[in-house]
């Protein structure tokens, strides 16, 4: 197979990639000791004809001595494949290091998002932990590496927040939040039917649907200044799309307001912290950032704090709004000539 | 790639599995179909197949079956080929099939799908569909990130570009790495830094160009003793004594210095005076210029100096 026609099917594209799909078919089929081609393809992700082409290039390895024999016998007829023959492949192939690690470091993660949250499935002796001691015994040396990678989860969150957030997803209950919106500096509180804790990016948040915005709505766990279990069963309507957690969680829209600002070295941390869809090197450390924001607010708020360290380019009406605030918030300081005079509330 | 390539490479392995014995080269060419007829363009062929073979991590051994054999052959011991058996019961399938989605798009993702395809030929039923309600991912996108894993997995010191936090020159660096970590979802690598001959922690994000390694796989020794998150905790929470700040805040407004106040007192004219602990400077007076007009700053002088000159900056 030519690697164009691979990526055409969406299919892997090289020889050790087929050559590896080719050792894991073997057992995959030999362990369910029938299967359906429908499902094995879907399993592997290949189309049925890619399929019943990997396996008539089983059926047809041949070793020529000390007598020519072939070692592998199966056949797919109405659609079943059974694998009668293939004792030197019957098993798969030893985890790789990156492999092991992989999963390894991911379990482990979510041991530590178990441990924050006390959830049930991922709590000491559970699921979790008989899953992590199962694979490092498969993956015996292999393993080892993957205690060099270590993923530490935010804690900035409240343990009692996650844990009411857990509470109302295990039994099922509406949560009431007052839930803190820094572009508006502002609590605003709301009943959620929650559907899943996200963990991305190291933060954690709950997915719900928002019975105020009726919708399905993100909330970051560190800015709920107060959470409650409602005695209410959660109603999460069928037309709430979970959020495609791959896609990115916040994802601009057309209508966002586009701000272009200029960084420089200290200012620099904006493009490691807020997605960008523009980053560009002005030279001596200083950059050029696009950023979206459905918020006016909050890009008001990021480049008074940025001061010298973020000038806004774009929009116009954006940078004298920020000139306008600063000026204000100077003439404050300015009647105000002590360190620690006078404040304004004896005047 | 070529069809005949994977039925010769797949030829192979079953040949060499199906052997107790160790397998000569002109052995291997005569049971082997797809190798060329000259002798030459055989062993050329033969050793990228061996090379390709050990890429995809199949252990090939190569040693003599008696003593007085003076040509070297191939075998692919079974026991160390084949994944030991694993069994996992539902709800542990469950729990691997989240952990096989954590790094979706990020740089391990082709390794865990790779992981998960040979536990599923194990027996292991891992349902993409099973919910447990919650989902971890980590963050993808790191260019320094495999190359720091590749130089931590095979012992490798590294050669980078790096731009420390505020500055504007990137540094040479070269590091005996001896881990990496994701802390609250940013990727670090923590190691022996050989110019300084000290530890230090660079964040991913912030190194400036490729990775190159500097030194062959095995010349790095990671002490017994190193903790590479705890390395990274440290530098990234370089403590800092807690001080106090008094402040002036517009009455409702200021919710998000209010969350963290110690102490609150009304006062009569519509502003409010606000005690809160602060650690940096830097960080804080960032913080309180966002406020613009809303916020005061009565103490200490340094932060209300900082702030000033933040706004000085935002009118320029």
């Amino acid at each position: 197979m030519t690697a164009a026609r691979a990526a055409e099917h969406g299919g892997p594209g090289t020889s050790s990639d087929r050559l590896q799909r080719l050792l894991a078919l073997v057992p995959y089929v030999i362990s369910r000791k029938v299967v359906g081609l429908t499902e094995t393809a879907a399993a592997f992700g290949i189309s049925e004809r890619e399929l019943t082409d990997d396996l008539n290039m089983l059926w047809c390895v041949e070793l020529r001595t000390p007598d020519p024999y072939c070692p592998i016998d199966l056949s797919y007829e109405g659609g079943e494949i059974v694998i009668s023959q293939a004792e030197p492949v019957d098993r798969p192939l030893r985890l790789g290091v990156d492999e092991a690690s992989a999963l390894l470091v991911a379990l482990r993660m979510l041991a530590e998002v178990g441990e924050l949250t006390s959830a049930p499935d991922l709590a000491e002796g559970s699921a979790l932990s008989r899953t992590i001691a199962k694979l490092e015994a498969a993956a015996g040396e292999a393993g080892a590496p993957s205690a060099q990678v270590a993923v530490e989860v935010d804690q900035h969150a409240e343990r009692s927040v996650l844990a009411r957030v857990s509470e109302a997803l295990d039994s099922g209950r509406r949560l009431h939040l007052s839930y803190y919106v820094p572009g508006r500096d502002e609590a605003t509180e709301r009943d959620v039917d929650p559907m899943r804790l996200l963990v991305v990016e190291g933060r954690t948040y709950l997915e719900g649907w928002c019975r105020r915005a009726e919708a399905v709505r993100i909330f970051r766990l560190d800015r709920v200044l107060r959470i409650e279990v409602l005695e209410v069963a959660a109603e999460v309507p069928h037309q709430a799309e979970p959020v495609d957690v791959d896609q990115g969680l916040f994802r601009p829209s057309p209508d966002d307001m586009r701000v272009v600002l200029e960084l420089t070295p200290r200012g620099r941390w904006v493009a490691e912290y807020y997605p960008c869809e523009d980053v560009t090197e002005l030279g001596d450390g200083r950059l050029k950032v696009t950023l979206r924001t459905p918020d006016g607010a909050w890009a008001r708020r990021l480049a008074l704090g940025l001061g010298e360290d973020g000038r806004v380019v774009e929009p116009a009406a954006l940078a004298a709004a920020v000139r306008a605030d600063a000026a204000t918030a100077l003439a404050q300081y300015a009647t105000d000539p002590s360190d620690s005079g006078p404040a304004p509330n004896q005047g | 790639m070529s069809r005949r390539k994977t039925e010769r490479l797949l030829s192979l392995v079953v040949c060499l599995l199906s052997s107790q014995r160790y397998l000569t080269a002109t052995q291997i060419r005569a049971a082997v179909p797809g190798y060329p007829e000259s002798f030459d363009a055989f062993k050329r062929m033969f050793e990228r197949d061996k090379e390709e073979l050990r890429e995809l991590g199949i252990p090939l051994d190569m040693g003599t079956n008696a003593a007085l054999d003076d040509e070297v052959g191939y075998r692919i011991p079974r026991q160390a080929y084949e994944l030991p058996d694993i069994r996992l019961e539902p709800d542990e399938a469950a729990v691997l099939a989240v952990a096989a989605r954590v790094w979706h798009r990020a740089e391990l993702a082709g390794a865990a799908a790779g992981a998960l395809l040979k536990l599923r030929a194990a027996g292991v039923d891992a349902e993409e569909t099973a919910q447990p309600g919650i989902e971890p991912r980590l963050q993808a996108g790191e260019a320094a990130f495999a190359p720091l894993w590749e130089a931590v997995r095979d012992r490798r010191p590294v050669t980078f570009r790096y731009r420390a936090a505020g500055r504007s020159e990137a540094q040479q660096r070269e590091l005996e790495p001896w881990g990496v970590v994701n802390r609250h979802g940013r990727w670090y690598v923590a190691g022996h830094d050989r110019a300084r001959q000290a530890v230090r922690a660079f964040r991913l994000s912030r190194i400036d160009g490729g990775v190159g390694f500097s030194g062959p796989p095995g010349s790095v020794t990671v002490p017994a003793d190193a903790d590479v998150r705890e390395l990274v905790k440290s530098w990234d929470d370089r403590p800092v004594a807690p001080r106090s700040a008094v402040l002036s805040v517009r009455a409702g407004a200021g919710l998000g210095i209010r969350r963290q106040a110690a102490r609150e007192v009304a006062g009569p004219d519509g502003w409010d005076e606000v005690e809160t602990p602060f650690a940096e400077v830097a960080w804080f007076s960032e913080h309180l210029a966002s406020f613009g007009p809303d916020v005061i700053v009565r103490e200490p002088a340094d932060l209300r100096d900082a702030v000033i000159t933040r706004l000085k900056g935002a009118l320029a």
